[in-house]
């Protein structure tokens, strides 16, 4: 039996301080322990009805499953749970509200819905890297650290890709929040990623002009499945002035069929970073929503069930879809090497079609001084570069929304690469390096140096060096005796 | 406790040790044999006097199938198991056939039931393929866990008294809770014979600690336990598998 909790009381060894919230599923408290002063902590105490057994909380189960499981700044830090007799799961608790009381606001400028929208689009690429499809993407889920990381919160109805799907049993109703579920969810598919990226167009949407793509229909399986066949009116429709890059973005989050929307969180973050380099198709100059026979056509089809293709896990997802980082030397003595590190970059890019190019190159400044790109000649050496970097990336013949080109202006052009790749949460850094000289070992280059500190995978790319260059090389450095390598000209 | 459990060695030698060899390495505390130590395989004898071993030492072990047709008839097993039975008989001596004859079809220890092919009737050897079986097998016991083996392809099930039984595909190296408010069917997949497509021996880590089971693979030497099927003279085709894990 399951006593009614007051303040004061301690519970599994934290003392309940405050009732915060009364749900209907679930109460939050927050909580104290002298043993994880000064972390802030709530606990969540699942409500569960006279003759209830487990199946009430299986959102409290799948929860706790799952958020014990994760780690890192876009999710509440776990605590402490226990299923058994007094349910409990006590996590960090994240200061300040969640994105709720934006919606209020809404609409709000593009340029802070494109912000906000690439924080939340990096966090549920860091879960969906963690093997978890978040399933209830919502402003009330959303929270931000005061570091500035999106925070998701609530995994009630989430799924973790290789442990049991506890709500595999709840076969009774679509899981998910009407205004957001996706079309998949609508059929009942718990396997795909980019369902979280429906939702966040949804939440987009909504934040970017003020009403709900689909209105506020019920949860109720025949209201849901206009999912299926419906489109959202354009928000260049409401607002002619609505920028056109937002509008691609946020219609290609909502497309109906999860292929033609962002292949993963990253990529999405990516876009609603750089507005510039969005690149504008056809949903971007939408006006009208599509005529009455293609939805009819549409409605239709909708009762064809889908073929069941077997599905990929998810790190298998976002394994195939990568963002590749191609860091771009173009000084004038170094075409070789860039024309080699260009060859390497196809290579990569033919194996995963739906890997994505970013084409960086540091202008490298002054450490003290004027801002470089403040006078006119800083202003054009930078788009001169940008083109030159354009021209770089020209013959790899890749769809503009498949490639990206930037300039950075840094003192420190290794720390600048690093950083880049850390920011767009680059999977694989292409970098050449410029030779083997025994002063640049000695001084360190900048490939190395990308090498030590990157966050991800590196390919260091060389121009071949013929073994009595290489030979002569090392034997600068190598000892006095000139004692060969092993393999060196004897 | 950490608990180790196998099922489905069958005679493979090479298997079996990679197996053991691993455990050893993760400081197993306990080992559940769940039958089937021949057949298909070339080192029957082996097996078995590992396994008695190993059960003087006070682990469990189950009867299997393969392992009742050798003291037994064997008649509804197909025509290359029969073979290989036949076989096993001729390398058995009398002390290994009378420790198979000894095994018992179940086990039940706290809220475990033990057992090579399903908990409705262990005797008949009907396999758990799907969530129909693995839900018959598990409102046939009181007890909240059952382990078996026999299918040869690691599965997981699990159920409330209020909804039908669900299927899961183990993911190796993940721990997977089993949450004491529901049942829980687990078939440990093969050591000696995997069918899943996966040639890497199978074997499954109970962490009674905390209440999750984990799926272990284990590469092991495949062309020595082939190359000794074929030498035997046993058919070509029970080696051939053993590459394709199928």
């Amino acid at each position: 039996m399951v006593r009614p909790l007051a303040p004061g009381q301690v519970v599994g060894g934290f003392r309940l301080e405050e009732l915060l919230h009364r749900g209907g599923m679930a109460l939050l408290w927050r909580v104290t322990h002298p043993a994880h002063d000064p972390l802030p902590m709530i606990m969540k105490v699942p409500i569960i009805g006279y003759g209830e057994g487990a199946g009430a909380i299986v959102g409290f189960e799948v929860e706790e499953m799952i958020l014990r499981r994760l780690s890192g700044p876009h999710v509440p830090r776990f605590v402490a749970a226990q299923l058994a007799e007094q349910p409990y799961l006590v996590m960090e608790r994240i200061p300040g509200p969640s994105l709720l009381p934006l919606v209020e606001k809404a609409p709000l400028p593009a340029a802070e819905v494109a912000a906000l929208g690439a924080k939340v689009a990096l966090a549920l690429h860091d879960l969906h890297r963690q093997h978890v499809i978040h399933f209830d993407v919502k402003p009330s889920n959303v929270m931000m650290r005061e570091s500035g990381e999106a925070v998701l919160i609530d995994f009630g109805l989430s799924r973790h890709d290789q442990l049991p799907d506890l709500l595999a049993e709840e076969a009774r109703l679509p899981v998910g929040t009407a205004p957001y579920i996706s079309p998949e969810q609508v059929l009942g598919h718990r396997r795909d990623p980019r369902s979280d990226l429906f939702a966040l167009g949804a939440m987009l949407y909504l934040f970017a002009t003020g009403q709900r793509p689909f209105g506020n229909p019920q949860h109720s399986r025949r209201a849901l499945r206009r999912r299926l066949y419906q489109d959202p009116v354009p928000p260049r429709a409401l607002d002619p002035s609505f920028p056109p890059w937002l509008q691609e973005i946020i219609l290609r989050l909502l497309e109906r069929d999860p292929e033609m929307r962002y292949a993963t969180g990253a990529q999405a973050a990516f876009d609603l970073a750089h507005p510039k380099e969005v690149r504008l198709t056809e949903r971007a100059d939408r006006m009208n929503k599509p005529p009455l026979g293609t939805v009819i056509g549409r409605w239709f089809k909708s009762f064809i069930p889908p073929e069941q293709a077997p599905q990929p896990t998810l790190a298998g997802r976002l394994a195939a879809a990568p963002i590749v980082m191609a860091a771009v030397d173009l000084a004038p003595d170094m075409q070789e090497l860039a024309d080699a590190l260009r060859v390497i970059v196809r290579r990569i890019l033919e194996i995963e079609p739906k890997a994505r190019l970013a084409c960086v190159n540091v202008l490298k400044v002054p450490r003290i001084g004027i801002d470089f790109g403040e006078d006119e000649q800083g202003r054009s050496l930078h788009l001169q570069r940008l083109l030159e970097l354009k021209h770089w990336a020209r013959p790899l013949g890749l769809p503009e929304e498949r490639v990206t080109c930037t300039v950075v202006e840094s003192p420190d052009p290794a720390a600048a690469l690093v950083d880049y790749a850390r920011q767009v949460k680059a999977d694989h850094i292409v970098i050449g390096a410029r030779g083997t000289s025994a002063l640049r070992r000695y001084l360190g280059s900048v490939s190395s140096q990308v090498v030590a500190e990157a966050p991800c995978n590196v390919t260091v790319v060389r121009t071949r060096v013929e073994v009595e260059e290489l030979g002569r090389s090392l034997g600068e450095t190598l000892a006095p005796a000139g004692e060969g390598m092993a393999g060196g000209p004897s | 406790m950490l608990t180790a459990l196998m099922s489905d060695i069958h005679g493979n030698r090479e298997a079996f040790e990679a197996c053991l060899a691993d455990a050893r390495t993760r400081a197993v505390e306990r080992y559940v044999f769940l039958g089937d130590y021949v057949g298909y395989g070339a080192d029957p004898d082996f097996v078995v006097d590992t396994v008695a071993r190993f059960v003087e030492d006070g682990a469990v072990a189950l009867l299997g199938n393969h392992d009742a047709a050798v003291f037994g008839t064997g008649d509804d097993m197909n025509a290359f198991a029969a073979q290989a039975i036949d076989w096993t008989r001729t390398r058995l001596d009398a002390a290994q056939i009378e420790f198979l004859r000894r095994l018992p079809l179940t086990a039940e220890e706290d809220d475990r039931l033990l057992v090579h092919a399903n908990g409705w009737a262990p005797e008949g050897w009907g396999y758990i393929t799907g969530p129909v079986e693995a839900e018959r097998s598990m409102r046939r016991t009181a007890a909240r866990l059952t382990f078996c083996g026999h299918v040869h392809v690691p599965a997981v099930y699990w159920m409330t008294p209020r909804s039908p039984a669900v299927p899961f595909a183990p993911v190796a190296g993940v721990r997977i809770p089993l949450l004491a408010s529901r049942r829980w069917l687990a078939v440990v997949g093969a050591v000696g014979q995997p069918r899943d497509g996966e040639p890497a021996a199978c074997y499954a880590l109970l962490h009674e600690r905390d209440g999750t089971l984990t799926y272990v693979r284990v590469p092991y030497d495949v062309d020595a336990a082939a190359r000794k099927i074929i030498a035997a003279g046993l058919p070509e085709r029970l080696a051939a598998r053993l590459y394709r894990g199928a």
